[in-house]
């Protein structure tokens, strides 16, 4: 009898749902949207490297709903997108992981149409060239992870589908730090890093899936390894590199090895170490102490990487609509000038010429002498007047990019490999 | 009578269910979870349930495996030594050199004034402290002790083992002074009045009866050594590597599985060590 009654509840409870969804998807109510969205926490993770409060404190003001930041290494990036799909609603990834995470159906495809910008997004992310006329790089190039065919896949196009795996938001072109004070010589190659004058005072860093990408370039460039393709490594280059690597290790040519931003910083910034593999903001780290550090350009090319926003598979209604509020204000120019003003790329560089001043745009992205102090956001000084940014401008780093930051198919054997390495 | 001893039976039961809740709760499942987990496989982002080797048959099959524990042993027993002449010598200092009880805990509590902060702080210090342009190597040079700045100081098995030691040593210090002082007196008096010298006195008499301390301070040190990988990996600069820093690197590749089948050999090995440790001196009956 209780029993009857219980299912009977049940029953009525759940017709009740049932008419409550259809009448809201019915009336989708524009009006109460303006009100809604104050409520709406967006939870966003990353790295480090775009995930900064200002950008969230800037989304309140502009944009009216709370954008909450987690910034992890990306290791525990792709780690949280692959296995904890719930715990995020926007994930800012590197390409590379995007080729890693997006299998697993956690993120959603994202509607061209729906965003204002694309066609002003530079081109490296659309058909994979700066320039009608330049080569594709090596590795895992943005634009051949970054669409796929349709609402719901899985897969990846080649072409401009119209939906987008992610939306490029922050780039740059990588290469080694050194510290020319110490060194006192023109460095041009990536062979200096194992070359025996710098015994035990270089490093690289111990992130498996880059680190072998440095290891690349050097091996390439002393003329050790040809490879293929060095985003995708046979087992027989993997072998190659790591050998010529370990043998470097064993001669004690490395200081340390190096996980975190902060560690390369402080081995930079002690004299451990003269040169080493490095990001663009830990050598403006290293200068802002004021101790001489150069991100120096190299004959062979830079290793470039690429970060977009994805959005989570569990976005839906007033959310995504506010997701996408979001991606627009990200591509619309301030988010931009900010990061420019850092030393990263935005996706849309002539929005974000817009919030920024003359001499800033000439120095950061033209390649110009600065005609006046540079500052960064917090406004420490990067550069004095008549300087020029190392490497140059926008078409000559972001055009000499040898190869993308890449997951291989022997990326297990790759891993267990440098596992080795490390342990050696 | 039936009835009472149903009940007895029953308040038997229920006084040791909260304990075999939370133990089974918190250790024998988790412990459960990764050893069925260390049969699983892994493709690059995910895990699937099943049940195969593969897991070990890698882990036993790859050479890096035995130098890493060889490494992780080496660790721990020099550790181990360090701690043990280092713990004992103030133990002894404190139970039997220091006279009023007062001082005894204000010098007892001195020793734990480092650890009001934490061990990774206590670790990172050491590295300026080490460096090439450290505090170390300034002083040395200013001394003209040495001509030029010691490499080996920083990043190398002398800073991991060096830290290692600051770390634990208070872990054999405790437990030996805890046994130490509760050493009957009149056993000592008895031994010098037998005609024992000091150092008579201290292996016949002390040694033997703080070996429950001893051990007990071992198991800790052993223990926490075989089980780092922080330390390691921040005092090594990343160049060595201990059974730990394979189960994190494995971790932080998504390779749950491996990473669970190192954990189940770690443990084992670590249960087995101790097992050794316990056969030199029954720790139940002396306690």
């Amino acid at each position: 009898m209780t029993d009857k009654t219980a299912a009977g509840l049940s029953r009525r409870s759940l017709l009740k749902g049932a008419a409550a969804g259809v009448a809201a998807s019915a009336f989708p109510a524009p009006m109460i949207w303006a009100q809604n969205i104050k409520d709406i926490t967006l939870r966003q993770f990353g790295t480090g490297v775009s995930n900064l409060n200002e950008v969230a404190q800037k989304v309140k003001e502009d944009l009216g709903f709370t954008l909450e930041m987690t910034a992890l290494d990306s290791d525990a990036v792709t780690q949280r997108a692959a296995t904890q799909p719930k715990s995020f609603d926007i994930a800012d990834i590197e390409y590379w992981i995007c080729k890693k995470v997006w299998p697993t159906g956690n993120l959603q495809a994202m509607d061209t149409s729906k965003i204002a910008n694309y066609d002003k997004i530079v081109g490296i992310f659309r058909d994979g060239k700066l320039t009608p006329d330049s080569t594709i790089a090596q590795g895992t190039a943005p634009h051949t992870v970054g669409f796929t065919s349709g609402p719901g896949g899985t897969d990846f196009v080649a072409e401009e589908s119209g939906w987008m795996t992610l939306i490029p938001t922050i780039y740059n072109a990588d290469t080694l730090g050194i510290r020319p004070d110490l060194i006192g010589r023109p460095i041009e190659s990536w062979t200096e890093l194992l070359n025996p004058e710098f015994k035990g005072k270089a490093s690289i860093l111990d992130i498996s899936s880059i680190g072998i990408m440095d290891a690349a370039m050097v091996c390439e460039a002393m003329g050790e390894v040809q490879y293929g393709d060095k985003g995708n490594m046979t087992r027989e280059e993997i072998d190659k590199t790591m050998a010529i690597f370990t043998e470097a290790k064993k001669a004690g040519q490395f200081r340390a090895f190096w996980k975190t931003f902060d560690e390369s910083v402080n081995l930079m910034a002690s004299g451990e170490v003269v040169i080493q593999s490095m990001w663009s903001p830990a050598i403006t780290a290293v200068k802002s102490r004021g101790i001489p550090c150069v991100y120096q350009p190299l004959k062979e090319g830079y290793r470039s990487w690429g970060g977009g926003i994805g959005l989570s598979a569990n976005l839906s209604g007033l959310a995504l609509d506010a997701a996408y509020e979001y991606i627009n204000w990200y591509l619309s120019g301030w988010v931009g000038g900010f990061l420019m003003r850092q030393g990263y790329y935005s996706a849309v560089p002539e929005t974000s010429k817009n919030f920024m001043t003359e001499n800033e745009w000439g120095y950061w992205f033209e390649g110009k002498p600065a005609t006046d102090t540079i500052t960064n956001p917090q406004g420490q000084a990067m550069a004095q007047a008549g300087e020029t940014r190392d490497g140059g401008s926008f078409q000559d780093r972001m055009g000499a990019v040898a190869c993308w930051n890449a997951v291989m198919d022997e990326n297990q054997y790759m891993v267990r490999k440098w596992n080795e390495f490390i342990a050696a | 009578m039936a009835t009472l001893r149903k009940n007895r039976h029953l308040t038997g039961w229920l006084l040791a269910s909260p304990l075999a809740l939370v133990l089974g709760l918190f250790l024998v499942l988790p412990i459960a979870m990764i050893v069925i987990v260390s049969f699983w496989g892994a493709t690059e982002f995910s895990i699937y349930p099943a049940f195969q080797f593969d897991n070990y048959e890698f882990l036993f099959g790859s050479p890096v495996t035995y130098s890493v524990f060889l490494n992780t042993f080496k660790y721990a027993a020099i550790t181990w030594a360090f701690t043990l002449v280092i713990g004992f010598t103030v133990a002894y200092f404190l139970a039997f050199h220091v006279r009023s009880l007062t001082w005894q805990i204000a010098l007892f509590l001195l020793c734990t004034i480092p650890f009001w902060t934490s061990n990774i702080i206590r670790m990172i210090s050491w590295i300026p402290f080490l460096g090439r342009n450290g505090i170390a190597n300034s002083t040395l040079i200013s001394w003209g002790v040495i001509d030029e700045p010691l490499d080996w100081l920083l990043f190398s098995d002398f800073s991991v083992i060096l830290a290692f030691v600051h770390l634990y040593t208070l872990f054999m210090v405790v437990p030996i002074f805890n046994t130490m002082m509760r050493i009957d007196r009149s056993l000592i008096e008895a031994a010098y009045d037998a005609g024992a010298t000091g150092f008579q006195t201290l292996t016949n008499v002390i040694i033997p009866l703080c070996k429950p301390g001893i051990m007990i301070g071992s198991i800790f040190v052993v223990t926490l050594v075989m089980g780092d990988f922080i330390t390691v990996r921040f005092m090594s600069g990343s160049q060595s590597a201990n059974v730990g820093r394979l189960i994190s690197n494995d971790i932080g590749l998504l390779q749950y599985p491996s990473a669970a089948a190192t954990a189940v050999v770690l443990l084992v090995t670590v249960l087995i060590v101790i097992a050794i440790l316990l056969r030199f001196v029954d720790i139940r009956k002396e306690l």
